[in-house]
């Protein structure tokens, strides 16, 4: 039996279907991510489980014990909002005590267990401080051990890291992962973030619309997402749309392309079908070994790599190029482009995608 | 353009209208005053020395600042959980409320005060009410008494210190609530510890405004303390209108000045000390 159990899960409000039919198994120790766009309901999905949401319907169970009814006060979970919700007026310390001081923890003890949680998130010299006169990685780092001190059944955390910088906010990856394993305890992450969900979780969940859409490790997820949205919205991707004819591929400009079978239950088996190809495996190649040839619309250079967009036959395809240091197409050059068939992903092209 | 010049018009109408007057009764509290002569502009410090070695305004001092002090106990006490619902209203029962909220500043002082001496008075409303219940056989006297002008005041000062709170309570982040009941805290918990703090920058304008206005009334405590139950605006009055002694009536205002702004100070020094972490 898994430790918490989302048991299909639904939250309207009004006519509103924010979450719809839910339901997600987490393993204890386990570090799952709540991963999709704005406005999908992941908040809502936190809320419930929180105890500051009623479900319409479907049942929490956590460790066994239905939470149904049970007052957010009463379910013991550590939580860590977006807005980090630190009490201005309490020193670092007192912040932290604060859980310990509704379970009566008094004296020694409440001592030991603040200078551990402290010395967890690396913040023992700031004791004394106010919230006010720490930075945002900082205040972060005290609104998890806020949460830890109490050892929680369950850590939540509502995009924790959507208010740093990018070079923050990768250093607080880290130092989160680092930060739950040391701790051990059981997690669930919002975030509309892809690449905060791919380096933090074991797992990751992907929601559309109050639906759970896939749920895989985040590997599986990239490499074999099993919807148009769960690719598109899981890094980049771009889609070809077409259908089978007999073993074959054809695009709808009637391009042929050689494509993995379908599978024989799946997407593909019959009608139009899509096919998702990540940027980064498609290669410069040729004349005569491309696959497809096209002009450079755009470039644009990131750094570390380039993006190019290429109108070809089979539609616009993005390219990322590792940046090796030289000279790369401009736009206006005509590029040969090619990739193994095999990674192509079969999907069901999606209404809303 | 420069915001000193923007801000011209609005220095000089706060000079013409509260500096000039302010210098010129600070002058006047030291010239002296004959019975017979009237105002002589000689300089002296003799007014402040008649009114300091006088226990008769110890007496007035010691209670205007008693009732300015009850009226702001009162405010904290009646509009810090006003102010705490006003916060979890919705918004169409808020906007209902803050006006029944402001309805004591929207009447005229006189009309306000009278309506109390009606209510207070030996032969007002509540009097006559409990002595037709039998729960009072001669009537209790609320009207000239210190208790009677501090109800009336701190009706019409309640609205400041709701207006004061409640802004303080709109700055702080919902959020911290629902934090401390993650944490385990019961609602009362959550209002002493988490909500009440975070007021306090309110609390302290609050009373910091209340106190003032209490302490420098004039209208309410004439009318219901009428000449038995003088406080230091009352006294003053006396002093310009009825024994025409302005360099001493002088003088008192400035003490009342200074006083109310020695104690605005210190408390204001010892709420920001004690919630550092909510000032800034
Ligand atoms: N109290 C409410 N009343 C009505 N609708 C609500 C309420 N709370 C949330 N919603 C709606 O439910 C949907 C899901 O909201 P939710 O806050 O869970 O989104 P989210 O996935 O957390 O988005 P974000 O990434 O922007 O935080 C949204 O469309 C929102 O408008
Ligand atoms: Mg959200």
């Amino acid at each position: 039996m898994a430790y918490l159990e989302l048991d299909h899960l639904s939250k309207a409000f009004g006519p509103f279907q924010a979450v719809a039919d839910f339901s997600l198994d987490v393993a204890r120790g386990e570090f799952v991510s709540l991963l999709g766009p704005s406005g999908c309901g992941k908040t809502t999905t936190l809320q419930m489980i929180a105890g500051f949401e009623e479900p319409t319907s479907g049942t929490i169970r956590l460790n066994g014990r239905d939470l149904s009814g049970v007052a957010a006060r009463d379910r013991g979970l550590g939580i860590v909002f977006q807005t980090y919700a630190l009490f201005p007026h309490m020193t670092v310390a007192e912040n932290v005590g604060f859980g310990l001081d509704m379970r009566k923890v008094r004296g020694k003890e409440r001592k030991r267990r603040i200078a551990a949680a402290l010395e967890l998130v690396h913040l023992s010299h700031l004791a004394g401080r106010h919230p006010r006169q720490l930075s945002g990685g900082q205040r972060q780092r005290v609104a998890l051990a806020r949460a830890l001190v109490i050892e929680p059944e369950l850590l939540l955390l509502d995009e924790p890291l959507s208010n740093l910088d990018a070079k923050l906010r990768e250093e607080m990856q880290l130092e989160l992962r680092r930060i739950q394993q040391e701790a051990g305890v059981t997690t669930l992450l919002v975030t509309h973030d892809q690449n905060e969900a791919m380096a933090l979780s074991d797992r990751i969940a992907v929601m559309h619309a109050g639906t759970l859409v896939q749920e895989a490790a985040p590997f599986e997820a990239y490499e074999r997402p099993t919807t148009a949205f769960a690719s598109a919205f899981l890094g980049k991707s771009n889609a070809i749309h077409g259908r089978y004819e007999g073993p074959e591929f054809v695009t709808k400009d009637g391009v042929r392309l050689a494509a993995p079978a379908p599978a024989a239950d799946g997407a593909g088996a019959a009608g139009d079908v899509m096919l998702a190809l990540r940027p980064e495996r498609i290669l410069f190649v040729e004349e005569a070994d491309a696959v497809v040839s096209g002009k450079v619309v755009e470039r644009v250079f990131l750094g570390d790599q380039w993006l190019f967009k290429v109108a070809t036959p089979v539609g616009e395809l993005l390219v990322t190029r590792r940046n090796g240091g030289h000279a790369e197409p401009e736009p206006g050059a005509t590029v040969h482009l090619a990739w193994a068939a095999d990674h192509l992903r079969v999907l069901a092209p999606e209404a809303a995608a | 353009m420069n915001p000193f010049l923007l801000s011209a018009p609005a220095l000089a109408l706060f000079g013409v209208m509260l500096v000039v007057p302010l210098i010129m009764t600070f002058i006047l509290s030291f010239h002296s005053f004959g019975f017979y002569t009237g105002i002589e502009f000689t300089f002296g410090l003799h007014n402040y020395i008649d009114v300091l070695t006088d226990d008769y305004f110890y007496e007035i001092f010691g209670r205007t600042f008693a009732i300015a002090l009850a009226v702001t106990v009162i405010c904290v006490i009646i509009g810090t959980p006003m102010a705490f619902f006003l916060q979890r209203m919705r918004a169409w029962t808020r906007s209902i409320m803050v006006l029944i909220v402001l309805g004591p500043l929207l009447v005229s002082v006189v009309v306000r005060t009278l309506g109390w001496m009606i209510l207070l008075g030996n032969n007002g409303v509540i009097n006559s009410a409990l002595m037709d219940m039998g729960l009072l056989t001669s009537p209790f006297r609320m009207m000239y008494t210190s208790g009677g002008i501090v109800v009336a005041l701190a009706h019409v000062m309640v609205p400041f210190m709701v207006l004061a709170v409640w802004a303080a309570l709109q700055r702080q982040d919902p959020a911290t609530i629902a934090a401390a009941e993650s944490l385990g805290a019961r609602r009362s918990t959550i209002f002493r510890r988490v909500v009440l703090p975070q007021a306090m920058p309110g609390i302290l304008s609050g009373s910091l405004i209340v106190f003032s206005l209490s302490a420098s009334s004039f209208a309410t405590p004439s009318l219901i303390g009428g000449r038995r139950v003088k406080v230091v605006a009352t006294t003053v009055y006396d002093e310009f209108l009825n024994t025409l002694n302005w360099p001493l009536g002088a003088a008192i205002a400035i003490i009342l000045l200074v006083a109310v702004l020695v104690i605005m100070v210190t408390w204001n020094r010892v709420v920001e000390r004690q919630f550092a972490g909510v000032f800034q």
